[in-house]
C-alpha cells in the first residue's frame, strides 16, 4: 500500500497521472497505438508489436508503484517499453528467431507495385543493419514525437550517448545506401 | 539512394512512419479493458503483485455463487463434446449482454483479468473490416459439416442456465461467460502471423533387408501432432510438413487390442498383424500393437501432482487460459480423495498459488484454479523448478509424482537453452518424477520445446484445442497417463533377408535409435502409462515382389535366390524384439514376438490405422504413395470405422474430406 501511495504521491507533480482506473485507462487508451507502433518499429514484426504491446499492458498497473515521478509520466512509459522490447530482442535471438520484417503484409498487398516492395526491402535492409541499442534510438526519434533529451532519459543514458548514436545511424544506413547502390 | 547528412534519417523515418501499421483493434480494447481491471484490483489491495492472489477473496464466494459454479460445470458436460460455430454464437449473444453488466461493475468489482476478453471478441466480430474478424469467419466451410456432429439441443440448454446467472452476482458472471468463450475457441483466434516452432524431420527412407536388417526406435505416446494438425485443417491451412509426425496420427486413435491378463508376466501384451499395403500393389504393411494392462483405478498408487500453468500474458486467450482452467477442473473429478494437487504458475517470477492439497479438497483446488490470470512475461525454469520441489519425495512415499506443465509454449525469461532445461528434466526423472506436458493455443506454440521436454522427463505430450480434446486427454487416458507401467520402452525389428527385400518404418523419425542402443538400459526411451496404446507400421516389399525399390546387389548374397530353399525354413517375416523396465527399476527386460506371414488380415481397425498413416504421409511427404489421394484415405477410413464410440474416427474422415478440399 505504502509503496502505491508514494508513487501516487510523487505522481502528483504530474497531472494526477493514473490515480484511478478512469485516470488509468485515459492514459493507456491515449498511448496504447504510439506503443505498438514503437514496439512494431523495433521488432519489425506484426505479431511480436501486439505481444509486446499486450506485455506492457498488463505489466503497466504493477509497474506504477515503482513510478519515482523522476521524469514525465510519457518518459517512464517509454522507459518500460524499451526494456521489454529489447528484452524481447534477445529472447528472439536466444531462440534464433530473428523475424523482422519491416512490411506491413496488408499495407503491401495493397501497395502500388513494385517501388513500394523495393523501398520496404531499403528499410527492412536499413532496420536489420541497426544493432539493438541503435534500433530503439532511431525507433523512438522518427516520429519526432519526442525531444533527444527526452529519449536519453527513456533509454537511460546521456544525452552525449543520444548524438553519438544519432551520427552512428546515419553512417550506417549511408552503408547501407551505398551497397544498395552497387548492387 | 545517394543522400546525404540530414536526409538519410529524414528517409528511414519517412519510411518507417509510413510503413507502421495499426495495431490490432479488437487486441487493443481487449488490453486496455484487462490491464484496467488489473490496475484497479492492486490498486483497491495493495500495491503488490496482482497474481498469487491470497485465499480470502476466494472465500468470499457466497452459497450462491458456490451453486452456480457447480450449475456451470455441469453445462461444460453437456458443451464437452461439441465445439461447433453454433455454441460461439450463442455465447456471443450473451457476451454482449456480459460486457455491458460488467462495465458498470467495474468500479467496485474484484474480477480478474482474462474474463475481461470478452469485448475484444464482440469488436471483432461486429467489425467486419478487421482482420480478425476475416479469420473468424475462416472455417466457415465446416460450420454444415459440424452442425451435424454437435446436434443443437446439446447448445440451446446452456445458455439458459447462463442467463439465471447473469442475473446473480457480478462476480460469477465472468466465470460463467468465460466458460462459453472457451467452448467457441474456432471462432476466436485471431492470430494471422504463425510463429509455431516445430523440429521437422524427414521421412525415413526405404531400406534394404541386406544392408540393413535392423530397425531400432524408441516408443511414443504423444498425439499431439494429430490435435495441432486437426486445428490447421480446420482453420483452413494445410500443416506445415514438419509438424506432422505420422506415428503420433496413428497413435491418436483407438485400436481395440486386447490387454494382457491381469496376471500375465508383461505389463504389455504385443500384437503382430501383416496386410496389404492400400497403396502399393505388391508391398505390405507390418502393423505391431502394444497394449499396456490397465489395473483397476483402486489399485494405483496415490499421484501427487503439481500443475505448472503458464500464467504469461500470451495465454489469456479464451482458448488459452480459459480452456486450461476447465480441463484442469475436468481431470480434478477423476482423482481419488487420497491424490494431493498442487498449482505453480510461472509469469515474470514463478509462485506457488496452491500447496499440495488433498484431491477431497476439491473446492479449494478449484478456487484457486479459478482465480489464476495472466500476465507478464514467461519464467519457465524457475517455475519447473518450484513444481518439481512441490512434489518433493513423492516416490519415497510410495506415491507418483508428476509435474503437468501447461503451457502456449514459451519459456522466455530465466533459461536461455534448450539444452540446459533437458538437462534439468533430465536429472528430475532420474529421480522418479514425470513430467507431462499439455499444450495450448496456436500462434506461438513452441512444438519442438515441448516434444523435448516430455520426451526428456518421461512423460507424454499432448496438445488441446477443444474440451473434447481435453476429455480424452485427461480423462480418458487419465489413469494411464498419470500412472506409468513401463519405462525405457525400445522396439527392435530384425527382418529375414529371405522373405523380405525392404522396409520402412513409417514415422517415429524423431525415435530413432542406434541399433547397440537398444541393449544399452542407460538410453532413455518412451515410457507406456497403464492401458496406453501404441502402434508402428512398417511398410515390406516380400522378396521376389515387383515393388522393390532398391535394386538388388549383382553381388551380393541376394542374388542367388536359391539359397531360399535351404535357408528358408521359416516363413517369418522378421523378429520383434521389445525392452522394457519396469518402473523404478533400472535394468530391462526382453519380450520377443515373430512376425509371420499371414499372421492377421486387415482387420477394420489395421485398415484405420492403416489410412491414418497415408493421411500423415501425404500431409508429410507422399513421395512413397504414387497417386493415393487424400480421397482414397477418407475412403479406407469411412470403411473401417468399427467400434467408434466417441465419433473420434468420424471426425477424422470429415478432416480427411476437409483438407482433399483444402489442396484442390
Amino acid at each position: 500500500m505504502r509503496d502505491a501511495r508514494s508513487a501516487e504521491d510523487n505522481a502528483q507533480k504530474g497531472e494526477g497521472f493514473c490515480t484511478s482506473p478512469e485516470t488509468f485507462e485515459k492514459f493507456l487508451s491515449e498511448h496504447y497505438d504510439r506503443i505498438f507502433a514503437y514496439a512494431w518499429r523495433v521488432l519489425g514484426n506484426h505479431a511480436d508489436a501486439e505481444d509486446l504491446t499486450q506485455e506492457v499492458c498488463l505489466a503497466l498497473p504493477r509497474k506504477l508503484a515503482g513510478y519515482r515521478g523522476d521524469c514525465a509520466p510519457t518518459t517512464w512509459l517509454y522507459r518500460i517499453v524499451s526494456n521489454a522490447a529489447i528484452d524481447m530482442l534477445r529472447r528472439n535471438a536466444a531462440a534464433g528467431r530473428s523475424k523482422g520484417a519491416w512490411a506491413d503484409s496488408l499495407a503491401l498487398a495493397a501497395a502500388d507495385g513494385q517501388k513500394r516492395t523495393r523501398d520496404s526491402q531499403w528499410l527492412s535492409q536499413a532496420m536489420s543493419a541497426l544493432p539493438e541499442d541503435l534500433r530503439v534510438t532511431a525507433a523512438l526519434l522518427v516520429d519526432r514525437e519526442m525531444s533527444q533529451a527526452e529519449a536519453a532519459q527513456a533509454l537511460d543514458v546521456a544525452p552525449g550517448t543520444i548524438a553519438w548514436r544519432m551520427s552512428e545511424i546515419k553512417k550506417r544506413l549511408k552503408a547501407v545506401a551505398k551497397e544498395e547502390c552497387h548492387d | 539512394m545517394t543522400d546525404q547528412g540530414e536526409d538519410i534519417f529524414e528517409m528511414l523515418s519517412e519510411a518507417l512512419v509510413e510503413t507502421t501499421p495499426k495495431p490490432d483493434p479488437a487486441r487493443r480494447t481487449a488490453n486496455i479493458a484487462q490491464a484496467t481491471a488489473v490496475f484497479s484490483q492492486s490498486h483497491q489491495e495493495t500495491g503488490e503483485a496482482v497474481r498469487p492472489m491470497d485465499k480470502k477473496a476466494g472465500r468470499t464466494r457466497s452459497a450462491v455463487s458456490e451453486r452456480i459454479a457447480f450449475m456451470t460445470r455441469k453445462a461444460k458436460y453437456l458443451l464437452a463434446g461439441s465445439t461447433a460455430l453454433v455454441t460461439s454464437f450463442a455465447a456471443l449473444v450473451l457476451v454482449v449482454n456480459q460486457s455491458d453488466l460488467m462495465t458498470q461493475s467495474a468500479g467496485e468489482t474484484v474480477f480478474t483479468s482474462p474474463e475481461v476478453s470478452a469485448p475484444s471478441t464482440v469488436d471483432a466480430l461486429s467489425d467486419a473490416q478487421s482482420p480478425a474478424a476475416e479469420i473468424a469467419a475462416q472455417p466457415a466451410p465446416l460450420t454444415a459439416k459440424r452442425e451435424a456432429v454437435a446436434p443443437q439441443a446439446k447448445i440451446a440448454a446452456p445458455p439458459a442456465v447462463m442467463s439465471d446467472v447473469s442475473g446473480a452476482s457480478g462476480v460469477v458472471a465472468p466465470q460463467a461467460l468465460e466458460t462459453f468463450m472457451a467452448s467457441a475457441p474456432d471462432a476466436i483466434a485471431p492470430q494471422v502471423q504463425n510463429n509455431d516452432r516445430f523440429d521437422g524431420k524427414d521421412l525415413n527412407s526405404v531400406k534394404s533387408v541386406s544392408e540393413e536388417p535392423v530397425s531400432t526406435f524408441s516408443i511414443d505416446v504423444d498425439t499431439a501432432s494429430w490435435s495441432f494438425a486437426r486445428r490447421m485443417i480446420q482453420s483452413g491451412q494445410k500443416p506445415s510438413p514438419e509438424m506432422v509426425r505420422i506415428e503420433e496420427m496413428v497413435n491418436y486413435f483407438d485400436y481395440g487390442y486386447i490387454a494382457p491378463a491381469d496376471d500375465a508376466a508383461d505389463p504389455f501384451a504385443t500384437h503382430v498383424s501383416v496386410f496389404d499395403a492400400p497403396w502399393h500393389d505388391g508391398k505390405q504393411l507390418v502393423r505391431i500393437g502394444i497394449q499396456g494392462q490397465e489395473p483397476a483405478v483402486e489399485d494405483r498408487p496415490p499421484l501427487d501432482l503439481a500443475f505448472l500453468i503458464d500464467t504469461s500474458g500470451s495465454m489469456n486467450s479464451p482458448d488459452k487460459l480459459g480452456l486450461l482452467k476447465q480441463s484442469f477442473m475436468l481431470m480434478l473429478d477423476q482423482l481419488r480423495p487420497e491424490d494431493r494437487v498442487g498449482i505453480v504458475t510461472y509469469a515474470g517470477s514463478a509462485g506457488v498459488v496452491l500447496e499440495m492439497t488433498g484431491a477431497s479438497d476439491a473446492d479449494d483446488i478449484e478456487d484457486a484454479l479459478q482465480r489464476l490470470a495472466a500476465g507478464g512475461s514467461t519464467a519457465g525454469a524457475a517455475g519447473l523448478r518450484a513444481a518439481y520441489d512441490l512434489i518433493g519425495d513423492a516416490k519415497e512415499e510410495g506415491r507418483i509424482g508428476r509435474v503437468i506443465l501447461a503451457t502456449d509454449g514459451d519459456f522466455n525469461v530465466g533459461i536461455s537453452s534448450t539444452e540446459e532445461l533437458k538437462t534439468f528434466i533430465e536429472g528430475k526423472r532420474d529421480e522418479g518424477a514425470y513430467l507431462s506436458v499439455m499444450g495450448f493455443g496456436r500462434g506461438n506454440y513452441n512444438d519442438a520445446l515441448m516434444q523435448t521436454l516430455a520426451q526428456n522427463g518421461n512423460g507424454q505430450a499432448a496438445y488441446i484445442d477443444t474440451l473434447s480434446e481435453a476429455r480424452k486427454v485427461l480423462v480418458e487416458q487419465l489413469s494411464g497417463a498419470l500412472f506409468p507401467i513401463a519405462n525405457d520402452v525400445k522396439i527392435q525389428v530384425e527382418f529375414n533377408p529371405d522373405t523380405v527385400a525392404e522396409y520402412r518404418l513409417i514415422g517415429y523419425e524423431t525415435r530413432a535409435l542406434k541399433r547397440e542402443d537398444f541393449n544399452n538400459d542407460k538410453i532413455d526411451a518412451g515410457e507406456i502409462g497403464a492401458g496406453h496404446q501404441v502402434t508402428a507400421l512398417y511398410e515390406i516389399t516380400p522378396v521376389g515382389s515387383d515393388a522393390r525399390e532398391i535394386n538388388p546387389l549383382r553381388y551380393g548374397e541376394e542374388a542367388s535366390e536359391s539359397a531360399d530353399a535351404t535357408r528358408g525354413m521359416t516363413s517369418e517375416l522378421g523378429y520383434v524384439n521389445l525392452r522394457y523396465k519396469e518402473p523404478g527399476e533400472s535394468k530391462s527386460k526382453l519380450i520377443g514376438t515373430p512376425i509371420t506371414a499371414g499372421s492377421g488380415t486387415a482387420d477394420t481397425d489395421a485398415s484405420f490405422a492403416a489410412a491414418i498413416a497415408g493421411f500423415g504421409q501425404l500431409l508429410k511427404d507422399d513421395r512413397y504413395l504414387g497417386d493415393w489421394s487424400y480421397d482414397d484415405a477418407a475412403a479406407l477410413a469411412s470403411t473401417s470405422m468399427g467400434n467408434d464410440p466417441f465419433g473420434y474416427r468420424h471426425e477424422a474422415v470429415q478432416l480427411i474430406h476437409l483438407m482433399g478440399s483444402l489442396d484442390r
